[in-house]
């Protein structure tokens, strides 16, 4: 029967074999680190980018963009479990005959032959001896049996079978939890049967829920769904989406969630306390909605279905923007708008479209504080947006609503960046004393009107020249004439385009003196125009030292306007927020069998490490004259070390109760 | 005959576990249960039912642990006679941490912490310096000064909690919540285990090498606190704010320790063995442990770490499906922790079942220590997901 296995058993002594068990152990490890290296569930378009076309396929077809849900790793885990199904099928017949089996039929030959043993005289009969093997074993915690035969009789007993139970609540506890997370709990597992039989589609293309296609949905009474849904404050929706690989699914929901309310605690440092989240459910079975806070860490659930704070969001907010147009010619305009929402704008050179992002209602960023420290500061309300033009071409921008105080001044800051791999670069636009873009406006404004321009350099060059007491309407005009056109030319293009004007006017060596000169016309022209800017404002007298500043900035800021982008000042007049409740939503039917299977796991560990099965046998054989042959021995199957010291003590116990009187004359003899 | 069979009686009759407990252990017993109950009565009314139930935990746990292990007695009520004085210099003000003498020198958590990594050490060296010199009194010295680091380090950690509490009573929280509070705690852990196992086989030439680990350690936690300002007491995000750390973060830190324990045993394992090779009269062969002994740690080190470190990770997915909406993400913090456990999962069967032991095993049980590094400080550095409260 030995010599020829069947197939059949062969394949069951490959399947439980250790070697096997321990293989699979280690190859689900090394599985298990791909998806923690390569990061999962991205959009496929970044995987694209990073691995290239070739490399994107392969791994596509690896599945190793969602590697927990890969067949192949699914397959792991079924071997597994089919490996320890098939060891604690093998095993189980043997461990119930180690918990059943005292093994009284042993041989005193093979008790002489075990590692831990003793032999020992006893003068008692063997009845005494036999009662007082009992008491200790009793007294130790053994069960015990025993055999009476013609010549001697065998007390043979157990304790710490409990080991045994270890062993199966381990691997019971495995095959157990693998069930529930991996069957019961896997949504993943569900949807792929349902691409495979044609009844399900994942849905790539960014659509309102309602225009998802009937394919790409899935019943309220589906088993099993992990997904996600952002619901604006004051809105309701019965459905989540769960993504699948560079897609998603719309899962219905047996009831409806309507959120009233979302809150955001802080911190005195500014760092977020508590996420919140007030919900109702509307459920025809219920007799009236049910209302609930939820918040992180504290999940509400209805009818097993788990609703819980994931993130937040902006809602849609509802925005006024005033557009200061940088170039004059154009009108101040005020649009009203709301976030995720596109508005068409005209009032420029060319058409926009402008598109809201996001806003925030706080920005705690690293601010430098006026003694050169570095602080957390809340810098207050921001929009993010982009301006896309007539080709397609969009720029981002971050405006604050807020002036915010630099070093003593007030800006009012927009970032601008053309991709969202670029960091925001500033525009900081100085704010008058009445705290708004007035005076910046305006003096813009004058810079681009040439009558102004010329005017103020008439009068400046007028009277600098009567100081310096020259009389040369030549020098004047010339003067005078390219202190408009330089000024003209820095309000539209910025130093650019002064620096492009010095490059084709002048030959390289003559560049440096040129460009010295340039700026000294222009910046006196700019000066006389800004006086005449403070004029307009009704600001008397000589323009004073903070003034001065204001007009420094203000070439700072129009040195950029011409690389902004944008042909306005986006300004953020008031806003109403509305906030949005990321919720995560979960059905998870398999979480009190995953429970249950870790609970006998632990169980199970504590009792295979910290209970060893002991085996102790007493062999006693009557010697004549009312005296016995005692032979005593034991195992254990675990933890050796300790039993030797055990089997020590058990044996001085013996030797001190039963076999005292040989000890006596006898003591080292039987060490 | 009546003497003989009482002496009869005392030999076989197994004395109960109450009979076994002295005078101290009814004291310690006592002196827990006033403690809860204090604590209960004091804090009672701002714990929620789970706080109260980890409270009612506690104490029994304690008790057992005192009983269990008699060194812990004497070690935690100097931790907490230390804490308490502390906390008495406080006075109620956070500021006293830099004006009071006994703080800014000894007992403000900070300054705790940097007594218990120069103590560590001190007693890296100490140890070691003892095994070459073979000098029984160095050794027990060394032994000394780890007790004091780690009754410095259990201080440290307490007054901390307590000042979280001062700074903010918002702020207070459980000083297991990042990356610096967790390895104080590996270190605690580590020395404990190690000094327990010190006295189960009274051999003390392992210290060296179990305290290096720790030593290292304590380098990263300095490099972390002076140049990332890591010691810096910062409210719990929402994410955190859960009972379940409290129980979840110890528990895997018994399972670090444990395993990094049995790697630098292992350590000895490899050098005795090169040692009874190719050199057997020579230091490694006559001064380390013998080797069943080494296998032997190893072995109890591995099975208690696993033990604790599977329930450390069905307590992080309960947390988890309370926290997250899952109980299993495949997040890469909990995607290392299982790597953890399949690996030692292997290790055990290869060892219980197979029967395996020596060489190989030992550096198994040495790359197991790398394998853990990296779930608890590699995941931390190199990948991101939702576990991410560490970030260096």
């Amino acid at each position: 029967m030995r010599n020829t296995p069947t197939a059949s058993t062969r394949l069951i002594n490959f399947l439980g074999s250790m070697n096997l068990a321990i293989s699979l152990l280690v190859v689900l490890a090394i599985a298990s680190i791909i998806g923690t290296i390569l990061k999962q569930n991205q959009p496929y378009t970044d995987y694209q980018i990073k691995f290239g076309p070739f490399w994107f396929d392969l791994f596509k077809s690896m599945g190793l963009y969602d590697v927990y849900a890969a067949a192949w790793f699914l397959a792991i885990l079924v071997v597994l479990v089919i490996s320890i199904a098939t060891c604690v099928g093998r095993n189980t017949p043997g461990i119930l005959r180690e918990l059943r089996h005292f093994r009284e039929n042993v041989q005193e030959k093979s008790l002489r032959a075990m590692k831990h043993q003793l032999s020992l005289s006893s003068p008692m009969d063997n009845t005494a001896a036999q009662a007082m093997t009992q008491r200790i074993l009793h007294a130790q915690g053994f069960k015990t049996r025993q055999k009476v035969a013609d010549d001697h009789v065998v007390i043979a007993g157990m304790k710490g079978r409990a080991n045994h139970w270890g062993y199966w609540l381990t691997h019971l506890g495995m095959i157990v939890i693998l069930f529930g997370g991996g069957i019961l709990d896997n949504s993943s597992l569900a949807i792929r049967i349902g691409e495979w039989q044609g009844t399900l589609k994942p849905e790539t293309r960014n659509l309102p829920a309602a225009d998802v296609p009937a394919i790409s949905q899935l019943p309220p009474d589906n088993a099993t769904y992990r997904g996600s849904v952002d619901i604006p404050e004051g809105n309701h929706a019965n459905i989540i989406f769960l993504p699948v690989r560079d897609g998603y699914l719309v899962q219905h929901l047996p009831f409806d969630v309507e959120v009233k309310d979302f809150r955001v605690e802080h911190y005195s440092t500014g760092m977020p306390k508590s996420f919140e989240s007030d919900l109702v459910i509307h459920d025809k079975a219920l007799p009236k909605p049910l209302e609930a806070t939820i918040s992180v860490n504290h999940p509400l659930v209805y009818n097993g279905v788990a609703i819980y704070q994931a993130n937040f969001g902006d809602g849609g907010s509802k925005i006024n923007l005033r557009l200061h147009p940088f170039n004059s010619q154009f009108a101040v305009q005020d649009v009203e708008g709301n976030i995720f929402r596109d508005y068409k704008l005209s009032s420029s050179t060319q058409n926009y479209t402008l598109e809201l992002k996001d806003f925030r209602l706080f920005n705690i960023n690293d601010m430098e504080e006026p003694d050169g420290k570095v602080k957390k500061r809340n810098i207050g309300p921001s929009i993010t947006f982009k301006l896309r033009d007539a080709t397609g071409q969009a720029m981002e921008y971050q405006n604050y609503m807020n002036p915010v105080n630099i070093k003593g001044q007030n800006y009012l800051i927009s970032g601008v960046r053309s991709s969202p791999a670029d960091p925001f670069r500033y525009l900081h636009i100085p704010v008058d004393t009445k705290g708004g873009t007035g005076r910046f406006m305006r003096f813009l404004s004058d810079l681009q009107n040439t009558e102004l321009v010329k005017k103020s350099a008439l009068e400046t060059t007028r009277t600098s020249m009567q100081q310096a007491q020259m009389q040369n309407a030549d020098v004047e005009n010339q003067v005078i004439e390219s202190m408009v056109h330089l000024t003209s030319i820095f309000a539209t293009k910025g130093s650019d385009g002064i620096m492009q004007e010095i490059t084709t006017r002048f030959p390289e060596d003559k560049r440096e003196a040129a460009s010295e000169a340039f700026m000294k016309v222009l910046n006196a022209s700019m000066r006389a125009v800004y006086q005449e800017t403070l004029k307009q404002e009704g600001v008397t007298g000589e323009p004073n030292e903070a003034d001065w500043m204001f007009f420094d900035d203000s070439l700072l800021a129009i040195d950029k306007i011409s690389s902004y982008g944008s042909p306005w000042l986006i300004q953020m007049t008031s806003f109403k927020q509305i906030e949005a409740s990321g919720l995560q939503i979960t059905r998870s039917p398999g979480k009190s069998v995953v429970y249950l299977g870790s609970i006998m796991l632990a169980i199970g560990v504590f009792l295979l490490f910290y209970v060893s099965h002991r085996r102790i046998w007493v062999w006693i054989k009557p010697a004549g004259d009312k005296q016995s042959e005692i032979v005593l021995a034991g195992s254990s199957n675990r933890n050796q070390p300790e039993f030797e010291l055990y089997f020590k003590h058990l044996q001085d116990t013996f030797t001190q109760t039963i076999g005292r009187e040989v000890t006596h004359g006898n003591a080292t003899g039987n060490d | 005959m009546a003497t003989q069979q009482e002496m009869i009686d005392s030999l076989i009759e197994q004395p109960g576990l109450f009979q076994r407990l002295g005078l101290t252990d009814w004291l310690w017993a006592g002196l827990i249960l006033a403690a809860t109950a204090f604590v209960f009565v004091q804090y009672g009314q701002v714990m929620d039912a789970y706080e109260i139930g980890i409270l009612a935990m506690t104490a029994p746990g304690l008790v057992a642990l005192g009983w269990f292990w008699k060194s812990f007695q004497p070690y935690a009520l100097t931790v907490a006679v230390f804490s308490l004085f502390s906390a008495w210099l406080y006075s109620g003000s956070y500021a006293n941490a830099e004006s009071v003498f006994g703080l800014k020198f000894l007992l403000s958590s900070q300054s705790a912490i940097m007594w218990m990594s120069a103590l560590f050490v001190m007693a890296t060296v100490a140890y070691f310096g003892g095994l070459l010199a073979n000098s029984d009194f160095t050794q027990k010295t060394a032994t000394a000064i780890t007790w004091a680091a780690l009754i410095m380090g259990f201080t440290g950690l307490m007054v901390r909690w307590y000042e979280s509490y001062l700074i903010d009573p918002e702020f207070g929280h459980i000083p297991v919540s990042n990356l610096y509070e967790v390895f104080i705690l590996f270190c605690l852990m580590t020395g404990l285990l190690y000094l327990y196992y010190e006295q189960q086989y009274k051999n003390r030439s392992l210290g060296g090498f179990v305290l290096l680990v720790i030593s290292a350690a304590v380098g990263f936690l300095l490099w972390y606190s002076f140049e990332r300002n890591a010691a810096k007491i910062l409210p719990l995000v929402p994410a955190l704010k859960s009972y379940w750390m409290k129980i979840h973060v110890p528990a895997n830190f018994v399972g670090y320790g444990a395993f990094a324990l049995a790697s630098m045993v292992s350590v000895a394992y490899l050098l005795r063995a090169n040692g009874e090779k190719n050199n057997p009269q020579g230091f490694a062969a006559t001064r380390l442990p013998p080797l069943e002994m080494l296998d032997d740690i190893t072995y109890k080190a591995i099975a208690l770490g696993f033990a604790f470190f599977t329930v450390a990770t069905i307590l992080g997915a309960m947390w988890a499906a309370e926290a997250w909406g899952g109980y299993w993400s495949w997040d890469p913090k909990e995607t290392w922790a299982l790597i953890v456990w399949l690996n030692y999962a292997a290790w055990l069967h290869l060892r219980l079942s197979k029967g395996w032991r020596g060489v190989p095993m030992a550096w198994w049980a040495i790359i197991g220590l790398f394998v853990t590094v990296f779930a608890f400080l590699g995941v931390n550095m190199f990948l991101s997901g939702l576990h991410s409260y560490g970030e260096l």
